[in-house]
């Protein structure tokens, strides 16, 4: 304690503790650090099994792995922001793929036309799950869930396998590269920086942020909550259907069963290791990819090293739970208490 | 004579068929603090709300400036200069101080949100008011419920508002804040701002208010000039019966009993060195300013934030309390502070609310002791539809009622009362007062936490003024109010020093045992 020291006051006059620390790292920040503290500790644990973390094959399987995800994840993070969640997007991915391939069907002029025929599909899926919630006032839970059963029901009777066949074309979504860095990934950050522009750039992402924060005093300061609770949820969407493309792209045909992937509740997961509050208000995409890519790199590191599944799952899960007790003393310790009598019991 | 700025005419309202107002008329001119006062219920709160524009009224006419103005929503009041500051803040706390100010109309440059337009706007504004220790990039989380409220008015300028009303704007604020909120007032009128200031505390009404207009029941009872009434006329008006004295005396009772409650040396992280008793019958008051360490000492008693140092005893039984189950066990109640939250399960019926802690804390006996429930509210005067009314919908002054019935309920020894009489009614401070008295006259041992000064003197037979975590001195009751606060504020005069040694000790000895 010599700063202490050096800087005691003489008397024993001004009360100590009064200033909260100015210096505060930001969550994102935060997790920023963490995902590299994780690729360091991943790094060297592949290390001392004889591999390297950091070889090709490696990183294009983490930047692959993250970017499926992430496309989910940036969308669920709006829907968030505004106390809201989506459990229907596994079930829009899956949709779009197939819409996508079979609109496509092979034939490269249908490329745009299936892309436009996907996504449209999707943001009429967010517009229903939008005004379902806001209309119907029913919880964001039931209603996405329930619209996601509804597409599962018509995926599961309709689509026994594979069906639809994407061009040669557009599967270079799939499987270009730049470098080590996937196509995909690079959709991913456009997406991701889009996202960050309209939350931080926009009214409607100021509103985004208002809504989720406190309904009643987004709606008495003039915002039309409801609309921004289905524009996110429009946008959500939308973001799913692009990881329905993405998924086309690589299987080369539309697929009803990655709905299976539980990217709905992984996605949420991710979200909320972002830093972003599952009761909406504050967080935001930054975050959320830093939470993607950790995600990504423990599965990564997991395969290489072919650990038991199990353990990889247990890791996941005690990972997000200390993440969020970790962001909520944070926020505790945010509220200025400061202590005046050190020491405990005398 | 200034032309009047607002004029509302004969303003009717009712809710489901209950009249709430009745031809109401309230002028406010130009530059002017008009006060509007009444009991809770009296519909102070739904004339606000219809000025508000949140809120429409049935019958009458509200014009601006001699035009006839109708407004549908709170936007649309504001877009006219209407601005209202209403008790529950409309603050967003995760978003900054100029997100706040310009939410809902974030000012754009090529369709993109100006931030750095909306900071320094928002910088020139808090400089109009000579606001300099406020950043519009600091979140509104870290900042003090009087600096929130001064973000609130800010926000109310930032519309140009011609009218600011301010709902109970000091009930949140401690002394020392308020002073804060006088400068503020006094600026605003400056600037040929009219303020409607809605407020139960009669002295920042003759402090600050230009005219008074009092309702009761619904009904226009009158508008003075400040200059050309007094406090007891006011209150006349506003409860419609002479209140003879404001704080009722003691009633005969058995004196000043044993010690029920002792606390020696009692310390944590917020206090230090707390040595109190109190006695059976006796109404100990907690002086201090905000965060002086008052409602720590009510939480350290009852387990939220126990004492880390110390012993408490109570009836000269030594206990340990680490929990609020524990506290009740020892014979303790806390009225916390803010009913709403830490008081009462408010989507909860009267009688669940009333038998909350008897059957948490004492099943065994529970159904026996909430036999008297209903005869603990008839006592207090509780007005509602029964007990099978959810608490939600009462008045303030009827809810802290229930909830001082849940702790009756308990029989307890020890009452600690954190600010009783906070935002409710003439009225039902008068049953909170006569409840205190009938309580002590029981031999049950009180402690009176008030930042009303008035209320601390005149309830407290002794006054314990807290100042930075420790007990600063001991004042009897109905000492000065300058020497309250001169211990609060940490200058003890000299000619303080022989009011002060009112010593423990003899009482102390007693508990020993």
């Amino acid at each position: 304690m010599t700063a202490a020291v050096r800087e005691a006051p003489k008397t024993a006059g001004p009360p100590p503790g009064r200033s909260r620390g100015s210096f505060r790292i930001g969550t994102t920040a935060l997790v920023y650090a963490a995902l590299v503290a994780i690729l360091v500790v991943g790094a060297v644990l592949v290390a001392a099994d004889g591999k390297n973390l950091f070889s090709t094959g490696n990183i294009v399987d983490m930047l692959t792995r993250s970017s499926l995800l992430g496309f989910i994840a940036i969308g669920q993070t709006l829907v968030i922001l505004c106390r809201s969640l989506d459990l229907s997007v596994g079930y829009v991915m899956a949709s779009c793929s197939l819409i996508a391939a079979m609109v496509m069907n092979g034939s490269e002029a249908n490329v745009p036309l299936g892309i436009g025929a996907a996504l449209g599909a999707a943001a009429v899926v967010g517009l229903v799950n939008g005004l379902v919630i806001t209309k119907l006032k029913v919880n964001a839970f039931i209603a996405t869930l329930g619209t996601g059963l509804i597409l599962k029901g018509w995926l599961d009777t309709e689509f026994a396998g594979p069906a639809g066949k994407v061009t040669a074309s557009f599967q270079q979504f799939g499987y270009t590269r730049v470098s080590v860095v996937p196509l995909s990934t690079v959709v991913m950050l456009v997406l991701a920086v889009a996202g960050v522009l309209y939350l931080r750039k926009t009214r409607g992402g100021h509103h985004i942020y208002a809504v989720g924060g406190d309904t009643d005093v987004a709606r008495l300061s003039g915002i039309r909550t409801d609309r921004t609770i289905v524009t996110a949820h429009i946008l959500c969407a939308v973001a799913a259907g692009v990881a329905g493309l993405l998924i086309a792209a690589r299987f080369g045909t539309g697929s009803a069963l990655v709905y299976d992937y539980g990217l709905d509740l992984e996605s949420i997961a991710a979200v909320v290791l972002g830093g972003t509050y599952l009761m909406g208000g504050r967080g935001g995409i930054a975050g959320t990819v830093a939470g993607v890519m950790i995600l990504a790199v423990l599965d990564t590191v997991f395969n290489i090293l072919e650990v038991n599944p199990f353990y990889k799952d247990v890791l996941r899960g005690a990972i997000i739970v200390v993440a969020v007790a970790i962001y909520a003393r944070r926020q505790l310790s945010a509220r200025p208490s400061r202590v005046r009598f050190a020491g405990g019991a005398s | 004579m200034t032309e009047p700025l607002l004029e509302m005419t004969g303003i009717g309202k009712s809710f489901l068929g209950v009249g709430v107002l009745h031809g109401v008329d309230l002028t406010v001119r130009e530059g002017e603090v008009h006060a509007l006062v009444g009991e809770n219920g009296a519909g102070k709160s739904t004339l606000m709300k219809i000025l508000a524009g949140v809120h429409r009224a049935d019958a009458g006419t509200v014009a601006l400036d001699g035009r006839p103005v109708s407004f549908a929503h709170p936007v649309e009041a504001q877009k006219a200069g209407v601005s209202t500051v209403f008790q529950e803040f409309n603050l967003l706390p995760e978003r900054t101080v100029a997100e706040n100010v310009w939410l809902g109309r974030e000012p754009r440059r090529r369709g993109l949100v100006d931030s750095r337009r909306m900071a320094a706007d928002t910088a020139a504004l808090l400089d109009g008011l000579g606001v300099t220790d406020i950043r519009p990039s600091t979140r509104i989380r870290s900042l003090s419920v009087a600096r929130q409220q001064v973000v609130e008015i800010v926000k109310a300028i930032s519309h140009d508002a011609r009218i600011i009303a301010m709902d109970e704007p000091t009930a949140a604020l401690a002394d020392r804040e308020v002073g804060l909120l006088y400068d503020l007032v006094a600026r605003l009128k400056e600037r040929g701002v009219a303020i409607l200031y809605v407020s139960h505390r009669l002295k920042e009404i003759f402090d600050l208010a230009d005219r008074i207009t009092v309702l009761k029941d619904g009904r226009l009872v009158d508008t003075m000039d400040t200059a050309a009434t007094n406090p007891d006329e006011l209150v006349k008006k506003m409860v419609g019966r002479p209140i003879s004295a404001f704080f009722p005396d003691p009633l005969p009772g058995n004196g000043t009993g044993e010690v029920r409650l002792e606390i020696a040396g009692g310390g944590n992280t917020q206090l230090d060195g707390i040595d109190l008793t109190v006695h059976g019958g006796e109404i100990l008051g907690l002086g201090g300013l905000q965060g002086s360490g008052r409602t720590e000492i009510a939480h350290a008693l009852f387990g939220v934030a126990p004492f880390t140092r110390g012993r408490i005893s109570v009836d000269g039984k030594p206990v340990r309390i680490r929990s609020p189950r524990k506290a009740v066990g020892a014979g303790l109640a806390l009225v916390t502070e803010d009913r709403k939250t830490e008081g009462l399960a408010l989507n909860q019926t009267v009688l669940a609310n009333a038998r909350l802690v008897l059957d948490a804390v004492r099943p065994g006996s529970a159904s026996r002791r909430a036999k008297r429930i209903p005869e603990i509210l008839a006592a207090l005067e509780l007005s509602s539809r029964g007990t099978g009314q959810e608490v939600r919908y009462l008045s303030g002054g009827n809810q802290q009622k229930v909830v001082l019935a849940k702790w009756l309920a308990t029989d307890p020894a020890v009452i600690v009362l954190d600010e009783p009489t906070r935002g409710i009614d003439v009225g039902a401070k008068q049953a909170v007062y006569g409840l205190m008295r009938r309580l002590a006259a029981d031999g049950v041992a009180i402690v009176l936490i008030s930042s009303e000064l008035p209320e601390l003197i005149g309830m407290a037979d002794r006054v314990c003024v807290l100042h930075d975590g420790r007990i600063a001195g001991e004042l009897p009751g109905g000492s000065a109010e300058e020497d309250v606060m001169a211990l609060a504020t940490g200058h003890t005069p000299a000619a303080a020093g022989p009011t002060t040694p009112q010593t423990p000790d003899g009482a102390a000895k007693g508990a020993q045992s």
